[in-house]
């Protein structure tokens, strides 16, 4: 049944029956029948069972998608008159955005620090991790898999208290330990900070999933490898690195997406000073909540929704390339 | 067959949305009409109050004066009659900016407190959104004859006041001053007496303090993270003392890049461009507090604040002002008028300037009591009640009577309602007040960035324009 596969991996012009068929291909390799209904439900039950999941997406995902589409067309203000008389006003605050310059600022922030955090730091030092982890002795594995999980499960509030105390401008404990003083580190670095926050805070994901991965590959490999004579850069460059790239992938999409949406360095920054720190969904709250321009906010979010479903989809493409490639 | 249920789904879906939409958009436009005469024989009275207070935090004594002397004998007081009341106190302790936020989306949804705090230079917004309503429409006759309306100034009542119609009852009001640290100015060789004329007097203090090592001779404040602090604190009593006010009620226009407030942030630019400010303090998001922490540590010369500063900040009682609390503070905390630009130079010719606010209690107009709801809001403004909260930390009330009884006890208090109220100006109650309040905050923190004050100017009059309409606007 078209409603049990998931269509979305296949794109529309295929059909339902394809989109079984390629789920069916990538789970259990070249396919054999053509039989849709693998589950033998039929349509009403089929429907049935997936009722209460699209009710949830629909009231959850797709109703507020459409809601800020639809504030974002108005002049709708948290106070003052705004507030009352809504006024139609088109695309007008999505043309005041998207020619406004400080909209241009925090999108390129939010690239910075997605890039910077996520996509390299998150990765590479997560990689690198578990990479050490999977040959480091059992304790230095358990000592480190807990300090590194200890920054993924603290309280953001926690979190953010424990940064302010170690950046402290006067009695920091970075200022304390490398003994300078009335360094402002929030002030004088603040993308740095907040991207080597957000890299300590969630690289734990990173780890978990590439140490899962790295079992993945099959020992029997990269015993041939080694018997070849391949040097360790060799082996996680011919043997590991292929095998795990669906990994690499699905980890990538997932923490460039949630970093996208952080809003995490507010705590440390609040966006500041003077906005050098203004990722887009600090600009977000800023613009709708303390200024009040609930419409205009709810236009900039829904460029925000915009650019993370073409990040998703840019990457599902890869990862469906990938698939590909490997039954040919 | 198969394409058919695609679309049908994608129809249903759509229709299902569309039905949503509908819903809440209609559902915002019904029922906001408040009936003075709800539940007025009730016998039984649920009221929360909310107010940016918390003990063992922000405003502690006034949260303590709630909790502990309003809701029981309010209770009691009730109870005489027969009424079983219920009242719980939803405090908090967070910036101002953030509590305003929470009121104004508790306001908009309907949820939220019966009798809230407000500042008096949020009632603008407020009332342009309806998200609260006049006393007569709410309470009725009840308000309009209250005996406490005799004890409270026209000026202060003006704070709760929009467009001619009083929205709740004030608590209170202020005036700003120049702190200064008595023990530097000594080492400075500068007088215990301190009181400049001008700004270039200011200026001055600050160059025989900057020679003290580790000290910061001048706190004004300027810059975002701030938040109304800068505009209160420092912009507005500075561009007092240029004789124009931001606001001209006549025309309904706002200053733009006029030679008065290129002049403030001029005096910005002398302060944070030659070193006697600490331009960093004004970046952190937690700068204003750092500077209390500065000033009370003896590190801070001079500090323009109100007298909020005096009594809740630096007070000697660690109890109460926690971290910052000045043990000494009678003896090393000297206060001085706030000059003109020059003498005479000021609003109305003035030689000396202050900027004033008010905070007060307002009650939602969703209130399910709203008789109750006024009665527990008179309780709360009766001369005994004030006369409770100003004992247990002094401050100008709103009453006459109440600051006749308690304020000789304080100097600076005193110092205020006679020397400072009769020179201060009022920030407007427009709708459009927060808006032109955060362009001013920007101008000023462009100037600490190293901007020029013209630059500065010219970017607030830009948004100056798009906040309140370009006609709205004065030229030079």
């Amino acid at each position: 049944m078209p409603t049990t596969s998931p269509v979305s991996e296949q794109g529309q012009q295929a059909g339902p029956a394809a989109a079984a068929q390629a789920a069916t291909r990538s789970t259990r390799g070249p396919t054999r029948r053509h039989d849709p209904d693998v589950a033998g439900l039929g349509r009403p039950r089929a429907l049935a069972f997936v009722a209460p999941a699209l009710l949830l997406v629909s009231v959850f995902l797709v109703f507020p998608a459409i809601w800020t589409l639809y504030l974002g067309l108005l002049d709708y203000s948290l106070t003052g008159a705004g507030a009352q008389a809504l006024t139609f006003v088109g695309l007008g605050n999505y043309v005041s955005a998207l020619t406004d310059p400080q909209f241009h600022r925090s999108l390129y922030l939010t690239l910075v620090y997605v890039f910077g955090s996520a996509v390299i730091g998150q990765n590479v030092l997560g990689f690198l991790l578990a990479w050490f982890l999977s040959r480091a002795d059992r304790v230095v594995r358990s000592v480190l898999t807990i300090l590194v999980l200890l920054a993924w499960i603290l309280p953001g509030s926690v979190v953010a208290f424990l940064w302010q105390a170690l950046l402290d401008r006067r009695n920091g404990t970075l200022n304390a330990l490398l003994g300078t003083t009335d360094q402002a580190w929030v002030l004088d670095h603040p993308m740095w900070v907040i991207v080597i926050f957000n890299i300590w805070r969630g690289t734990a994901f990173s780890v978990l999933l590439y140490t899962a991965a790295l079992t993945s590959v099959p020992r029997s490999h990269l015993e041939v490898a080694r018997m070849a004579g391949a040097s360790s850069w060799q082996q996680l460059r011919d043997v590991v690195l292929p095998t795990i790239r669906g990994h690499i992938l699905t980890n990538t999409l997932l923490i460039t997406l949630w970093t996208f949406n952080d809003f995490s360095p507010y705590l440390l920054t609040a966006g500041g000073p003077d906005g050098a720190s203004e990722i887009l969904p600090i600009y977000i709250y800023r613009e709708a909540i303390i200024g009040g321009h609930l419409g205009f906010g709810s236009a900039i979010s829904l460029l925000l929704l915009l650019t993370n479903l073409v990040i998703a989809v840019f990457y599902i493409r890869l990862l469906r390339t990938r698939s590909r490639g490997q039954e040919a | 067959m198969k394409r058919l249920s695609v679309r049908a789904r994608a129809a249903v879906g759509g229709i299902a949305a569309v039905a949503l939409l509908a819903g809440c958009v209609g559902a915002k436009e019904t029922g906001s009409s408040s009936d003075p005469t709800a539940n007025a024989s009730a016998k039984e009275v649920t009221l929360v109050i909310s107010a940016n207070d918390i003990k063992g935090g922000k405003n502690a004594a006034e949260a303590a004066w709630i909790e502990d002397v309003v809701i029981p004998g309010f209770v009691a007081a009730q109870k005489a009659k027969g009424v079983t009341a219920k009242v719980t106190f939803n405090g908090a302790g967070v910036e101002d900016e953030q509590y305003k936020t929470k009121l104004e989306l508790n306001l908009r949804t309907g949820s939220g407190s019966d009798v809230f705090a407000t500042d008096g230079i949020w009632l603008g917004e407020l009332a342009a959104a309806g998200y609260v309503k006049p006393l007569d429409d709410v309470v009725g006759k009840a308000a309009s004859s209250w005996d406490g309306w005799g004890q409270i100034s026209e000026a202060v009542q003006q704070n709760l006041t929009f467009k001619d119609k009083r929205y709740g009852i004030p608590n209170g009001t202020d005036g700003r001053v120049l702190y200064f640290n008595k023990k530097l100015f000594a080492q400075a060789g500068l007088p215990a007496d301190w009181q400049p004329t001008s700004w270039a007097d200011i200026i001055a203090a600050g160059q025989a303090l900057k020679g003290i090592k580790g000290v910061t001779p001048i706190q004004v404040n300027a810059g975002v993270p701030m938040g109304e602090a800068t505009t209160a604190q420092g912009f507005l009593p500075l561009l007092a003392g240029t004789g124009q006010p931001l606001y001209d009620d006549a025309k309904g226009t706002w200053q733009g890049a006029s030679a008065g407030v290129k002049d403030v942030l001029d005096f910005y630019r002398q302060v944070y461009g030659q070193g006697l400010g600490d331009p960093r303090m004004q970046q952190d998001k937690a700068g204003r507090d750092q500077s209390f922490a500065e000033f009370s540590q003896g590190k801070v010369g001079i500090l323009a604040e109100g007298d909020y500063f005096w009594r809740s900040i630096v007070c000697p009682d660690k109890t109460e002002c926690g971290a910052t609390s000045m043990p000494d503070r009678d003896s090393v905390v000297g206060w001085a008028k706030i000059p003109a630009n020059s003498p005479g130079a000021g609003v109305n010719g003035q030689d000396f300037v202050s900027v004033s606010g008010g905070s007060g209690w307002m009650i939602s107009p969703k209130t399910a009591f709203p008789q109750q709801a006024w009665e527990l809001l008179a309780f709360m403004a009766s001369a005994d009640m004030q006369t409770k909260l100003s004992q247990a930390q002094i401050r100008v009330s709103a009453r006459k009577d109440v600051n006749d009884a308690t304020l000789k006890g304080d100097p600076l208090l005193s110092f205020i309602s006679e020397t400072v109220l009769p020179i201060t100006t009022y920030r407007p109650s427009d709708e459009h007040y927060n808006e032109v309040s955060l362009a001013i905050q920007q101008a000023t923190a462009d100037v600490v960035n190293g901007k020029s004050p013209q630059e500065a100017a010219a970017t607030y009059e830009k948004s100056l324009g798009e906040a309140v309409g370009a006609d709205h606007v004065a030229g030079q």
